[in-house]
């Protein structure tokens, strides 16, 4: 049963550090933004994007009919 | 390329043209393209012009990706927010020393507040933001408080640019002024999560030592071990109250300085005995310790606070996006002739600024050059636009309506008028007493009636046994009997009220409010109207024609140059038919104005105008006197073939105002209307829409002075509802400060409470919310003092233990949080 001495203090130790990683990301502001976080990695990926950067023509993946000719797009 | 929906063919009345005319959807935002704007020639059709820039940057950079994110995830369709402003005001070095942080590598770093962010396709959109302006490196985007903070390279793209890219991808960029207060703001909410974290951690801890200690005690323990574990506990459970647990200390301190009722005082009672006691007894070796429950306790509370604290400051974040919309620079004309756009803070006494039309004023000056009509309305709540010409004052914060103005600015910051009625809110804020919330008033009770029975049990048990047990047991009264479960509920159901209130399109920046509103019979409750913007649209329309459709077509295609309000009304009023156009028109100042159109002469103004030229009849005479009793302009359309019509222009009330006003006096609110308009405008009004007691030719002061005699007069809650900077010191002064959709910066900064949502129904609304959730938490209370009685009388007989209090509290707790969710749909008047 002694090991209890030294397993008491250890699980605090273990514990303090995790709230220690807590404060130091809540700090950092790491919890600010609970929302978007969430919405940025579903879409992170630019495969969503079937037109690339120098591809104009290629077809996009817009769920309807609109019909697409980049040709005379203006660029920004 | 043209979708449309199809639907009746039959050509339809103009006033249903939504319901049943074959809609043309715009190419970017999917809603319906207006009948005007259709061209049938284009291959794309768009319901604006900000849609339609938008549609061709996207697909000129290839992000058409945002149109299958949208379509995948958006509920509600929003057209572009585009502005299409310069922003140059942006890289003037005044604004870029306040509000951009320089980084090191040469990078800058700002945030922008955005329009129009309303989806996750945003975001995406958003944070491609480097793939349509090269210069910028990173843009990540906030979807709760509609910003986003950029990171950009300042020798590659000034920051206009930057803001002008964000613009033309629909989001109208506002800088974030005020950041550090947003800074301190966003200290404190870490500050608050951190002191959540901590407890939980705490609580779980004493939690796994709790039930060594419980099972010790029901199969048996070595007395070292037994020790040992009540000494950690001890350690934990004291961190626990010194360090997460010392807001409940400073906030009794503070209610007790203040000699107010607060629920904190119960709460720290309970911790401060318990952790004593439990700390004697653990260093004494004997009786019970109550660190599990006093952790536990700690942290629940906490949660509760943090809940509501989120659903609080998500609804401050968004009137503060408001508040952003308003003007912040002003257009600033320079010696050589050129004008320049500067932020609102470089505009000094003596220089000289355009103001476009439908601009609104930055500063007080006189008008040097041109003619206008200028609205007041949000500063003097008059609904009539008042005409200004060289010489006249005009004043910061109202509306330019008519042409272009050149304006010699007299004041600026805290000299203007605007500015001085904001002072006028501060002093009023600072009068203004605290709503005392019911869990508060319920504790002031419930501390006495506590230790009313702490010494009864402390008696009764020393002289029936010893001053030790007498204490034990005490000890146990106050902490089973502390209101957690009435600090939990509150804070929830507060916090689902908020939550349920936004989704109607009601911000409220104190759940105070909510109690506010919910029994206004009991309290004597007042609401004070303003009637301009508030119970009226706070727009010239033509509210009653006495005019053939043919004459008031003939009357719009001569306005049809003008940019007079009126002319606006007229052409308004016309809506969707086409207007032919006219010739040979001349215009008399202040009267009228002719034209020819088919061949036809024909004449608009004032009745002396028409009355100078033409005849009048007895019928038009009547009407012209009909519409003047209504508190309307009469304007006489008359052609020369001898036909009349008159028209009358007013401020129309909204389409709610007659309904809401009922059902806010049959719960029970005195009504008042009180308005800075012509006295006799505002009780005609006030007799059409049921409200008792009106009040004209208001000014802000004396708006104000009624809400302070109100208050003298015994009325417990006062209400008041207004949309402009002279409502705000009123709104500021009430006990609950509400401003109406499209209300002035001032009006926003002064409530309590904001409605997104046109009309005045929602503040119907908001009170059929208010007594639900009173009532949530009456029976949240009503639980709460069940479980505590069953304790208390388990404590006073000396039955408790440690044990039993541990059960006792969490299932307290549950049982009120589940109440607190329970459901709520509007149903209207009871």
């Amino acid at each position: 049963m002694s090991v209890i001495l030294i397993m008491i203090p250890g699980a605090m130790v273990l514990a303090a550090l995790g709230v220690w990683a807590f404060i130091n990301a809540a700090k950092k502001g790491q919890f600010d933004d609970l929302d978007t976080p969430a919405i940025r990695a579903v879409f992170d990926d630019d495969d969503y994007t079937a037109t690339k950067e120098g591809v104009p023509d290629a077809p996009h993946m817009r769920n309807d009919s609109v019909g697409d000719n980049n040709a005379d797009a203006p660029s920004v | 390329m043209t979708r449309t929906i199809a639907s009746g063919s039959v050509p339809a009345m103009p006033e249903s043209a939504s319901n049943t005319r074959a809609e043309v959807l715009c190419d970017h935002c999917d809603l319906p393209v207006p009948a005007g704007l259709i061209d049938p020639d284009a291959e794309h059709q768009f319901c604006c012009g900000g849609c339609e820039s938008v549609y061709n940057v996207l697909h000129g950079a290839g992000l058409e990706g945002y149109y299958g994110i949208r379509d995948a995830v958006a509920k509600d369709n929003q057209p572009a927010a585009s502005s299409n402003q310069n922003y140059e005001e942006l890289d003037d070095p005044a604004f870029q020393s306040a509000c951009v942080t320089n980084l090191p590598g040469g990078e800058c770093e700002t945030e922008l507040l955005l329009e129009g962010v309303h989806c996750a396709a945003c975001v995406w959109l958003i944070e491609r933001l480097p793939r349509v302006c090269p210069g910028v490196i990173e843009s990540r985007a906030n979807i709760r408080t509609r910003s986003a903070v950029v990171r950009y390279a300042p020798d590659r793209v000034p920051l206009s640019r930057v803001a002008q890219a964000l613009d033309k991808l629909g989001y109208a960029a506002h800088p974030a002024r005020g950041a550090g207060a947003r800074e301190a703001r966003r200290k404190e909410d870490r500050k608050f999560l951190i002191r959540v974290g901590v407890a939980g951690a705490i609580a779980g801890n004493v939690m796994l030592l709790a039930i060594a200690l419980y099972g010790g005690a029901l199969s048996g323990i070595d007395e070292f071990w037994e020790h040992t574990l009540r000494y950690y506990s001890m350690g934990l459970g004291l961190l626990s109250l010194v360090w997460p647990g010392r807001v409940f200390f400073r906030g009794a301190i503070a209610a007790l300085r203040t000699r107010t009722a607060h629920l904190d005082i119960p709460v720290a009672l309970a911790l401060a005995v318990g952790g004593i006691w439990g700390s004697y007894n653990t260093l004494t070796q004997s009786g019970e310790i109550y660190f599990d429950s006093l952790s536990v306790l700690v942290f629940f509370l906490l949660v509760g606070r943090w809940v509501q604290h989120r659903q609080q400051r998500g609804a401050a974040d968004q009137v503060e996006l408001m508040l952003t919309l308003t003007p912040t620079s002003a257009e600033r004309l320079l010696d050589d002739g050129t004008t320049k756009r500067v932020p609102i803070e470089a505009i000094e006494v003596g220089m000289r600024v355009r103001v476009e039309a439908g601009g609104s004023i930055p500063c007080d000056g006189i008008i040097e050059e041109g003619t206008t009509q200028v609205d007041n309305a949000l500063l003097t709540g008059e609904s009539r636009p008042v005409a200004c010409a060289l010489g006249d004052e005009v004043i910061a914060g109202a509306t330019n309506l008519g042409s272009p103005i050149l304006v010699t600015v007299s004041a600026v910051g805290d000299s203007t008028r605007a500015a001085k009625l904001m002072a006028l809110v501060a002093s009023a804020t600072a009068d203004k007493a605290p709503i005392v919330q019911f869990a508060d008033r319920v504790a002031a009770r419930f501390v006495l009636a506590v230790i009313f029975l702490a010494i009864l049990t402390l008696t009764l048990w020393t002289i029936r046994a010893d001053l030790r047990t007498g204490i034990e047991f005490a000890t146990a009264l106050l902490i089973v009997t502390c209101p957690c479960a009435l600090g939990l509920s509150t804070p929830m159901a507060m916090s689902i009220a908020l939550g349920r209130a936004a989704k109607q399109g009601v911000l409220i920046k104190s759940a105070a409010a909510i109690e506010a509103m919910s029994n206004p019979t009991k309290m004597n409750a007042v609401m004070v109207l303003d009637k301009t913007g508030t119970l009226t649209q706070g727009k010239t329309r033509v509210v009653r024609s006495e005019c053939d459709q043919d004459l008031l077509i003939c009357a719009a295609a001569i306005e049809s140059g003008s940019n007079h309000p009126l002319a606006r009304a007229i052409i308004d009023a016309v809506a969707d038919a086409p207007i032919p156009s006219a010739k040979d028109i001349t215009q008399t100042a202040g009267a009228g104005i002719e034209g020819l159109v088919d061949d036809r002469r024909v004449r608009v103004g004032s009745p002396a105008y028409i009355r100078a030229s033409a005849q009048s009849d007895a019928a038009t005479l009547s009407a012209i006197d009909r519409m003047l009793a209504e508190g309307l302009t009469p304007v006489v359309i008359a052609d020369d073939q001898g036909r009349t019509g008159v028209i009358g222009i007013g401020d129309p009330l909204r389409d709610d105002t007659i309904d809401a006003i009922a059902a806010l006096r049959d719960r029970g609110w005195g009504l008042h209307l009180c308005s800075g308009d012509h006295p006799e405008i505002a009780s005609q009004l006030a007799k059409r829409v049921g409200i008792e007691h009106a009040m004209g030719g208001a000014s802000p002061e004396r708006k104000a002075e009624l809400i302070r005699s109100l208050r003298d007069q015994g009325h417990r809650r006062i209400v008041m509802v207004g949309d402009g900077i002279n409502d705000a010191a009123a709104m500021a002064l009430a006990d609950v400060g509400i401003a109406v959709h499209g209300g002035a910066e001032a009006a926003l900064q002064a409530a309590d409470v904001y409605l997104t949502a046109p009309g005045v129904m929602p503040i119907e609304t908001l009170c059929d919310l208010g007594a639900h959730t009173m009532k949530t938490i009456r029976i949240g209370l009503v639980v709460s003092l069940c479980y505590n009685t069953v304790a208390a009388s388990l404590a006073i007989a000396g039955l408790i233990s440690a044990l039993i209090a541990a059960v006792i509290m969490p299932m307290s707790s549950l049982s009120v949080v589940a109440l607190a969710t329970r459901p709520w749909k509007y149903r209207g008047r009871a």
